[in-house]
């Protein structure tokens, strides 16, 4: 395209007196003002238990995506459950950060295994840990356990403890005791008094 | 849209003005100090909401931490110690912005449409507009807006405008366990405020008062101090007001004054032309030596 000199002074005096016109802040363009979109629009909602502590908050994972079968889920955000009892939606520091805790690197995502004297963990199967951990307490409940303590037959293993989690349903707690009471053992614990 | 829900009152260098046929109610938050245990689960919540992530820092003598507002921290529990009468006391406040009615950083910004006043309230920044001059963080009487060295915008606390948009409380209002934060109508969170007020001077602290400075035409975030009649001592001050400069320099005035200037010398340069001609230079004075006929 080609300009004469008289066009071109025109363009560049044109120019000049919009661009000052825009700077004395007649600027033609609109500023839309918008909040940021609400990022849990359509999250999908899954209730849980916070994991922390013994007063078992109620949680809400919001996952990305619409649990679609081709659309893996991944957690962006989690806040307190307003509809349950325990906290009605307030959380701690540690409860309202739980989103790190979840997509933590240090975050244990397998068994692992050392052996004695070795240096370093091992990933393993679960086959393995549930296997060495069964023989390991048949073995000690063999050597240890207590049929009768004087003439009355009591049936103890006292040599192991079990520590239970905290964060479990009334079931959950109901099974585990009748499991680990069936085998015998008495030191049962939780930690329901953090 | 969500400017359906949050219709627009004001914003930083506007040349129009805003619609003002609809009535939205104001929301506010109160913070009531006495109930506060310094947890910091709002601290928490707020960053896991807008996705900041603040840079862990070292232990320097105080419960505050991270030592300042940041651009990754937009809420903070400072942690005032105090001796009175031979016995401590511990001021716990939680800083943030207070969405003043009358914003002395929106009144300092000069990036159109950088900030923003909703009619409920709420004073957003919005980073995309800003140039970063950070005159607002002058502005502000509450020493709130924090620069960015990142990208040279600034930030700070939305009260969660995003969530307001649609219905929901802050994040910080919703984690707090004590019950210290509360979310609603201004009237309400007012209402509220009065009346533990009331059982605040009960119980002994005469002097507790509800801090909502009149000098900056009344704040969105109300706080209920048991130590009313000494703000300063957990960092408020005690008669916050929108500086001078910041309230003038945008105003009607002087940008007749500014503007006249420009015609005037616009007006000068061409009479001056006129009257006396282009520049005449004399042959010699030309840099190059250059003699045109």
């Amino acid at each position: 395209m080609e300009y004469s000199r008289r066009q071109f002074v025109k363009l560049a005096a044109g120019g000049l007196a919009g661009s000052s016109l825009a700077a004395l802040g007649f600027s033609p363009a609109r500023v839309l003002a918008e909040v940021r979109e609400f990022k849990l629009a359509r999250a999908s909602e899954t209730r849980n238990t916070c994991p922390y502590c013994s007063v078992g908050c109620g949680v809400i994972l919001y996952g990305l995506g619409d649990k679609a079968r081709n659309a893996r889920t991944e957690i962006i955000h989690v806040e307190g459950d307003p509809d349950h009892p325990v906290n009605r939606g307030t959380l701690c520091p540690k409860g309202a950060s739980l989103v790190d805790f979840i997509h933590s690197p240090h975050r244990l995502r397998f068994p692992e295994y050392r052996a004695p004297g070795e240096r370093e963990f091992k990933r393993v199967t679960w086959d393995f840990a549930v296997q060495r951990i069964a023989r390991l307490m048949k073995d000690d409940r063999d050597a240890n356990f207590l049929q009768k303590a004087g003439d009355v037959t009591v049936n103890r293993w006292t040599s192991v403890a079990f520590l239970a989690a905290s964060a479990s349903s009334n079931e959950a707690g109901y099974i585990t005791n009748k499991v680990i009471r069936a085998l015998g053992m008495t030191a049962l614990d939780n930690q329901a008094r953090v | 849209m969500a400017l359906q829900s949050l219709d627009v009152k004001n914003q930083s260098a506007r040349t129009s003005t805003p619609p003002t046929a609809r009535r939205t109610p104001e929301v506010a938050k109160l913070v009531d100090v006495s109930r506060c245990i310094g947890c910091k689960a709002c601290q928490s919540a707020c960053m896991e909401w807008n996705d900041l992530r603040d840079v862990v820092g070292v232990q320097e003598g105080s419960y505050t931490s991270p030592p300042d507002l940041s651009d990754q921290s937009w809420t903070l529990m400072r942690f005032h110690e105090e001796e009175r009468d031979g016995a401590l006391q511990w001021l716990i406040f939680k800083d943030g912005c207070l969405h003043c009615e009358d914003p002395g950083c929106l009144r300092a910004c000069p990036a159109p449409g950088a900030i923003v006043q909703y009619s409920n309230g709420i004073v957003d920044f919005h980073e995309e507009q800003c140039i970063g001059c950070g005159y607002c963080t002058a502005g502000c009487p509450f020493d709130v807006p924090r620069l960015s060295g990142r990208d040279s915008k600034v930030y700070k606390c939305t009260l969660c405008s995003d969530r307001v948009a649609v219905g929901l409380e802050p994040a910080c209002i919703k984690s707090c366990p004590t019950g210290a934060l509360h979310f609603g109508s201004k009237q309400d969170m007012l209402f509220e405020a009065e009346e533990r007020l009331g059982d605040l001077r009960e119980r002994g602290f005469t002097r507790a008062a509800v801090y909502d400075p009149r000098g900056v035409g009344g704040t969105h975030v109300i706080h209920l101090l048991p130590h009313g009649d000494r703000p300063e001592a957990y960092g408020l001050p005690a008669r916050p007001k929108v500086g001078l400069v910041q309230r003038a320099w945008r105003s009607g005035l002087a940008r007749g004054v500014g503007v006249a200037t420009l015609a005037g010398v616009l007006v000068a340069g061409l009479l001056h032309y006129m009257r006396y001609g282009p520049l005449d230079v004399p042959p010699g004075d030309r840099p190059d030596g250059e003699v045109k006929p």
